[in-house]
């Protein structure tokens, strides 16, 4: 059991910086998820820790040692790897007891480990067989194994869903998060998916080109996102942004976006304010826009004519492509609503979730 | 279309069929002519090629027999009691045509003896017919032994080294001199300097070292140049794979004064060396290629589990590299056991089969069924190699140009 500290880490592969000056705390027991487009460097940060990279600059500690120049087995760290990396000419048995063989665990004592390993993730039957004869969802659960049976202080994850179908990542999502609560040990997880993120950790890291953009608990991301990259990766469809100017209008503050305008709520007035006659960026989500028949009760909202260009019904919701001058809008709404392409309808936009943000350092203002 | 697929498929393989059948036929007919030789006696092969063997064999006068005396006496001689053909005593009283003449021209119970048909009455005629039927008479009462199609003695002959005029069992049996003092007469032969027996010891001795070694540091030296970071890495491979193109020839001379120098020449361990030497350049290629195609995953999953590089190596690497080895394996082994020219450079004192194949050929050619029966021999274990190894010999043709 042991916290994960990043201080000031930064990676270069020749003229590439693939991690820019990292810094993070991750406590003991936590589930912390690097999360961002693929190239961000988030694998790069998970390989750093595992030793499988060579810091260039700053420290790695795991709990209080500094682990820098320590070999990557003695780190005391177990790694799942997106393509299960499991030895393809030794049975499930052997794969499991590789790394407790190489320790020189007794004999009486791997035994026992493999077999409660193997009982956590439901394959005891399949012990003595080889990987090749194993399914993908198999595979994976022997590659969670065999980081299990080493007891480490600290769980990686690079990705471990990634090479499964869309049903079984689901319920393997469901089983780590067990896992993690059964295990009580700190689990760093690496994914592109910020679905996954959303629903597995306790803090997300959303890291783009190298750099942390923000670290907090998956709701205050997708309340209060820091900057527009955040609000556009976390939570889908993507967040709507539109392009606009504050303009002052009778004492109230509008954002107007040419097609449309949408009253400011008192509450932003003071932040918005800088802004008057300036441009600024509106964004909302998908699910903060509403068929006006449909509202419900204690909503701030303001209506914003457009034309329906695409209709998709998912069963228990309906999304909408809307386009209101240059803009198109995305909508997720009830499934009652019975708009047909072409119409010319009326949108809520919720303006209490509105989010604004500078054009220019595409910071959220607040 | 459907009942056609069948046909349709038949017709556009066709051409990989007659190419395929035509390499076996090219390739099988010398071989099979060379064994058919190896195993017929020596008058055989000098008087009359392989392939008559495939034609029903008559023995020499037997059509004559047939003609003349087999509607009386029986096709085995032996239907007249009072005239037996096939005792060698009733046949032994005429060893020459011209008693047997004299014989069948008394009359025989007051009628002549031969009625249907008639000898020519031309004595040299005559003479002519029953010459073959001598001889015929001979070889079925077994005064005369039939002469063998077949036989193993060339093998024997080769095996021992043997150059006289008969061949090694007979002379032996009879006691020639000559051939006394050189051979015992007993397994000692075998091991006879000059035979094949010594040689095939002699390849064995030579060629499984000179497997073993280059593949023991290909192999090491190819993990280290996959999963290894040194400096120079990239240009000391480069170098390693650009000296293939060094020929062997080149190196004969200065490497032939060297070992002089440091007292390898005409060793083993001289000749292992030197395979050794010109087979790594292409084994540390061929295995670098193939256990860096291995998963990078794999190994880094094994360091975090607390393998070193040595645990890698022999935990990971070798299992999972075990076809490249083997085809490796075999090709070194055949290369080197088909070699002449380093064998016959630096160890002419142990000669090799290949070597002792062209110390047995006979300068004036008498001795062709010695040679087939030694090339045989010195090509059974590449055969028994290539035959039990195939699945890997097919593999290690393909591991240069594809990717594995």
């Amino acid at each position: 059991m042991a916290s994960v500290t990043y201080e000031h880490v930064t990676k270069e592969f020749g003229n590439v910086i693939a991690v820019n000056d990292l810094n993070l705390h991750i406590e003991d027991k936590e589930f912390l998820v690097f999360v961002g487009p693929s190239g961000c460097g988030k694998t790069t940060a998970l390989r750093l820790l595992a030793g499988l990279e060579e810091v260039t600059k700053g420290i790695i500690k795991i709990g209080d040692r500094i682990v820098n120049d320590v070999p990557p087995k003695d780190r005391d760290i177990a790694m799942v790897f997106q393509s299960y990396a499991l030895y393809p000419h030794m049975t499930v048995y052997d794969n499991l007891a590789f790394g407790l063989k190489l320790r020189k665990t007794p004999k009486e004592e791997i035994k026992r480990r493999v077999q409660e390993a193997a009982e956590i993730l439901g394959i005891q039957d399949l012990l003595g067989r080889k990987p090749r004869q194993l399914s993908g969802g198999q595979r994976q659960r022997v590659a969670v194994g065999r980081a299990i049976v080493r007891e480490p202080k600290v769980f990686l994850f690079d990705e471990p869903l990634s090479n499964l179908d869309a049903k079984l990542r689901i319920a393997m999502r469901a089983e780590i998060s067990k896992l993690h609560h059964r295990l009580q040990t700190t689990f760093i997880y690496v994914t592109h998916d910020q679905m996954e993120a959303m629903t597995m950790a306790t803090r997300i890291a959303v890291i783009n080109k190298g750099m942390l953009q923000q670290l907090d608990t998956p709701q205050v991301l997708y309340d209060t996102p820091i900057n527009m990259f955040v609000a556009g990766f976390i939570g889908a469809p993507a967040m709507n942004f539109f392009k606009g100017h504050v303009r002052k209008d009778g004492g109230k503050l509008f954002v107007d976006c040419g097609a449309f305008s949408v009253p400011l709520p008192a509450e932003r007035v003071r932040a918005a304010q800088p802004y008057v006659d300036r441009p600024i960026i509106l964004g909302i989500r998908p699910e903060d826009i509403f068929n006006p028949a449909f509202v419900p009760p204690g909503i701030n909202a303001a209506k914003v004519a457009c034309k329906v260009d695409v209709t998709e019904l998912m069963g228990n919701e309906i999304f909408l492509y809307l386009v209101a001058g240059d803009n198109t809008i995305v909508a997720r709404v009830d499934p009652r609503t019975d708009f047909r392409i072409g119409d010319q309808v009326q949108v809520s936009f919720n303006i209490d979730k509105m989010h604004l943000f500078d054009p220019d350092s595409e910071l959220a203002v607040r | 279309m459907k009942p056609l697929t069948g046909l349709n498929r038949f017709f556009r393989n066709l051409p990989t069929h007659l190419a395929i059948v035509t390499m076996c036929v090219l390739w099988i007919i010398p071989t099979l002519g060379l064994f058919i030789t190896s195993l017929r006696p020596r008058e055989a092969v000098r008087t009359s090629g392989w392939w008559t063997v495939f034609r029903p064999q008559v023995q020499v006068g037997e059509t004559e027999y047939r003609t003349y005396c087999a509607s009386c006496h029986g096709v085995d001689g032996d239907a007249i009691a009072a005239a037996d053909l096939s005792d060698p005593a009733v046949v032994s009283a005429y060893p020459r045509s011209n008693r047997l003449l004299t014989m069948l021209r008394r009359d025989l119970e007051s009628g002549p003896h031969l009625v249907d048909p008639p000898l020519p009455a031309e004595p040299n005629a005559a003479l002519e017919v029953l010459s073959p039927i001598v001889t015929y008479l001979q070889t079925l009462s077994g005064i005369n032994p039939e002469a063998e199609r077949f036989t193993l003695r060339n093998y024997a002959d080769a095996l021992v080294g043997y150059k006289g005029s008969q061949d090694y069992l007979t002379d032996c049996e009879q006691g020639v001199v000559s051939t006394l003092a050189k051979f015992d007469c007993d397994a000692s032969d075998l091991l006879k300097p000059e035979g094949m027996g010594r040689a095939f010891v002699n390849t064995l001795i030579m060629a499984i070292p000179s497997t073993i070694l280059p593949i023991v540091f290909a192999a090491l030296a190819a993990y280290a140049f996959a999963w290894m970071d040194f400096k120079g890495r990239q240009w000391i491979f480069a170098l390693l794979v650009g000296l293939q193109i060094v020929p062997l020839q080149m190196t004969l001379v200065p490497i032939a004064r060297l070992y002089v120098q440091i007292g390898l020449a005409g060793t083993f361990l001289g000749i292992w060396l030197f395979h050794t030497g010109f087979g790594l350049p292409y084994a540390i290629y061929l295995m670098r290629n193939f256990i860096g195609g291995l998963p990078r995953e794999i190994f880094e999953s094994a360091y975090l589990d607390g393998a070193n590089h040595w645990t890698a190596f022999c935990k990971l690497v070798l299992p999972l590299t075990l076809p490249a080895i083997a085809s490796l394996g075999i090709f070194q082994f055949l290369w080197v056991w088909n070699d002449f020219l380093v064998a016959k450079v630096f160890l002419s004192t142990h000669p090799v089969l290949t070597v002792q194949v062209t110390n047995l050929i006979d300068p004036r050619g008498a001795n062709w069924h010695i040679l087939t029966g030694a090339a045989f021999l010195s090509f059974i274990i590449p055969m028994i190699v290539f035959f039990a190894f195939q699945r890997y010999f097919v593999r290690g043709l393909l591991a240069g140009s594809v990717k594995g």
